[in-house]
């Protein structure tokens, strides 16, 4: 059974008086598991569509099934904690919670929106900051790390709740290659431990290069599926 | 819980000058508002004790209707002797009551001899009038610090304008209920100024001269002044007599007494009215002071943080525990300015007790101020201060708790 089903999706934008369409009938379908990339210029729609799998927006129409659940009908409340349970985000600028140090974030989700014990708060965590290797900065805030550093923490709090899926908005774009190369072994490596689901939409070629499955957009439309050569 | 109160803590440390800033400015209003609560507090309970110690009693008793016709003294309003000595056994029977000292007043005519003026006389027996208004003999300016019979208590300005001593005799005449004048003579025992300064026509004799003067054939009087022994139960204790005298002397919807605490006796009362309207008003200011600081910093960390809140809410946080945070945010102002207020205001209080600062009220020299605040004032103001914080932070948090996390996460 599919993890993620898109059956012809639209979304349209209102600026002022005009509307503004941003995916125009969109149909495809995600495995558990996958390790998947939308590429294609910016104004394509990929932002979007990770924005919709991810139960922050809703479409215009057509229906965004993720889970079993169609997260287009959840409410505020529901949405929230449809998220909590069953999806992780990684961010292009991190977006970690600055009071908060690397232990801390990672612990968030588990915190704040799961309310896990502590003791099991403590291994979840501890077992992340090894395996991205970032155990030995835990009590660091996020303006004591570097770019790369931050994604890492990023990562590990996107798979502390053990979501179905992981999506992750240009995730490299602030990194530089070299840090980039190693954040995506990593999220592979997870995927690979944890039996995750990665969904991107990047523009940067390397990343592309990682993915197995490759969904490419324009205009609002599905121009391709391919294999990648991850 | 407490994850969002430390959370909440670390944010109001993220912007320390704004958070200081603000914190600072409720504390000013906490140190304002205990300060002036300390002082007019003090004032007026020394202005209160300097009118019924030294005057009127705590509570006075009179004839239905003399109250009404008191600048005359209307000798046709008294209680007579019987009601007067069951008022008398009552009173005695009450354990919050101190002391009470029944009054014999009327208006005479005062001569020196060579020239002759009105004055109003106070017949009382002078060891139960003593502890009634403890404060009478620090009227008294120049001559023995109480009377006997044959002697009078002249007011100062009367003394100073009839050139009267202390030892001279004087005469006293007056008119009683029936018409009939008499007079009888008096040794000045004593010169007194009025409770506010050398004003007032107010003289004190004995209660049997008083009697002897006025030829009544059985003792009447014209008030009965009480003296409670805990003034702050002023009212419970008024209440108390009222239900007595009314089990007493009420015959169905007749009531042949009117009883009056010091409030509807002294125009000061209005004064101390005023001082509490004044304090309201303060207060008032306070709360209008911490709602508009915390709203102001509260919208600010709400305009600032709204990527944050769009990770938040991305990542599943409940709009609940949002809205929670941001009003600990405000609690957290609200409880750092009130405790750092509390400490200065207190410490104010405490050099200004040591100061020793003292002030003159008429008679009264060198009275201490001591500003004190009540415990219950201090609570009050420090949950008004708390309230109004997390009331003020309650509208930005809303705001934040509603945030759709796409357009928060788009915010730059």
């Amino acid at each position: 059974m599919s993890l993620v089903v898109a059956e012809d999706i639209t979304k349209d934008y209102r600026v002022g008086e005009m509307i503004v369409p941003a995916l125009r009938g969109i149909s495809f379908e995600i495995e558990p598991a996958s390790f998947v990339s939308f590429v294609g210029p910016s104004g394509s729609g990929k932002t979007t569509l990770l924005n919709l799998i991810g139960c922050l927006d809703a479409p215009t129409s057509g229906r965004m099934t993720v889970a079993g659940a169609d997260v287009g009908a959840l409410d505020r409340k529901e949405g929230a904690a449809f998220r909590g349970a069953n999806i992780g985000f990684i961010f292009q600028d991190f977006n970690l919670l600055p009071v908060l140090t690397a232990y801390e974030n990672i612990e968030y989700p588990l915190l704040m929106v799961q309310n896990i014990p502590v003791e099991e708060r403590r291994r979840r965590v501890t077992a992340l900051l090894e395996a991205v290797g970032m155990a030995d900065q835990a009590g660091k805030r996020p303006d004591q790390l570097s770019g790369g550093q931050k994604q890492r923490v990023a990562i590990a709090r996107a798979l502390v709740t053990s979501p179905k899926v992981v999506l992750a908005d240009e995730p490299t774009a602030n990194l530089d290659s070299k840090t980039a190369h190693t954040v995506v072994e990593l999220m592979k490596k997870m995927r690979d431990e944890l039996q995750t689901t990665f969904i991107f939409s990047t523009h940067d070629q390397k990343l592309v290069d990682e993915v197995e499955i490759l969904f490419r957009l324009e205009d609002g439309l599905l121009a391709s599926r391919g294999n990648g050569e991850g | 819980m407490m994850n969002l109160f430390k959370i909440a803590l670390r944010n109001l440390l993220r912007y320390k000058r704004r958070t200081l800033l603000t914190a600072s400015l409720i504390t000013v209003g906490v140190v304002f508002v205990l300060v002036f609560v300390a002082v007019s507090g003090s004032f007026k309970a020394m202005m209160i004790g300097q009118i019924t110690d030294a005057m009127l009693g705590h509570i006075q008793i009179h004839k239905q209707g003399y109250v009404a016709s008191i600048d005359n003294l209307p000798l046709n309003l008294n209680l007579n002797a019987k009601t007067a000595a069951r008022i008398d056994e009552i009173l005695g029977s009450q354990k919050n009551i101190e002391a009470s000292s029944p009054r014999l007043k009327f208006g005479g005519l005062f001569s020196n001899f060579v020239e002759s003026t009105n004055i109003r006389l106070n017949g009382i027996y002078p060891d139960r009038e003593f502890k009634t208004v403890p404060l009478l003999t620090s009227r008294i300016s120049e001559g023995r610090k109480t009377i006997a019979k044959g002697e009078i208590l002249i007011p100062a300005l009367l003394a100073k304008g009839m050139k009267v001593k202390v030892g001279d005799s004087v005469v006293i005449v007056a008119t009683n209920k029936d018409g009939s004048v008499n007079g009888k003579q008096f040794v000045v025992a004593g010169i007194m100024e009025g409770v506010t300064g050398p004003g007032g026509r107010d003289g004190y004799v004995h209660i049997e001269d008083a009697a002897e003067v006025l030829r009544m054939p059985e003792l009447e009087i014209s008030e009965v002044a009480v003296r409670l022994k805990d003034f702050d139960r002023l009212q419970p204790a008024f209440q108390d007599i009222r239900k007595q005298l009314e089990t007493e002397f009420r015959k169905g919807d007749k009531f042949p007494l009117e009883i009056h605490t010091w409030e509807g006796l002294s125009p000061f009362f209005n004064i101390a009215r005023m001082l509490d309207i004044m304090t309201f008003f303060i207060k008032l200011m306070l709360v209008a002071l911490v709602l508009i600081s915390v709203l102001n910093v509260m919208m600010m960390a709400v305009y600032e943080r709204i990527r944050e809140i769009g990770t938040m809410a991305a990542i599943g946080t409940p709009p609940g525990k949002i809205l929670l945070l941001f009003m600990m945010e405000g609690l957290s102002l609200g409880v750092l300015g009130t405790i750092i207020g509390g400490g200065v205001g207190l410490l104010l209080l405490f050099i200004l007790n040591v100061a020793h600062i003292t002030f003159n009220f008429g008679q009264q020299q060198g009275l201490l101020l001591q500003a004190y605040v009540n415990p219950m004032d201090f609570v009050t103001i420090a949950v008004i201060v708390i309230l109004v914080s997390v009331v003020a932070s309650l509208q930005p948090a809303f705001k934040a708790s509603r945030m759709e996390p796409i357009v928060a996460l788009r915010h730059v």
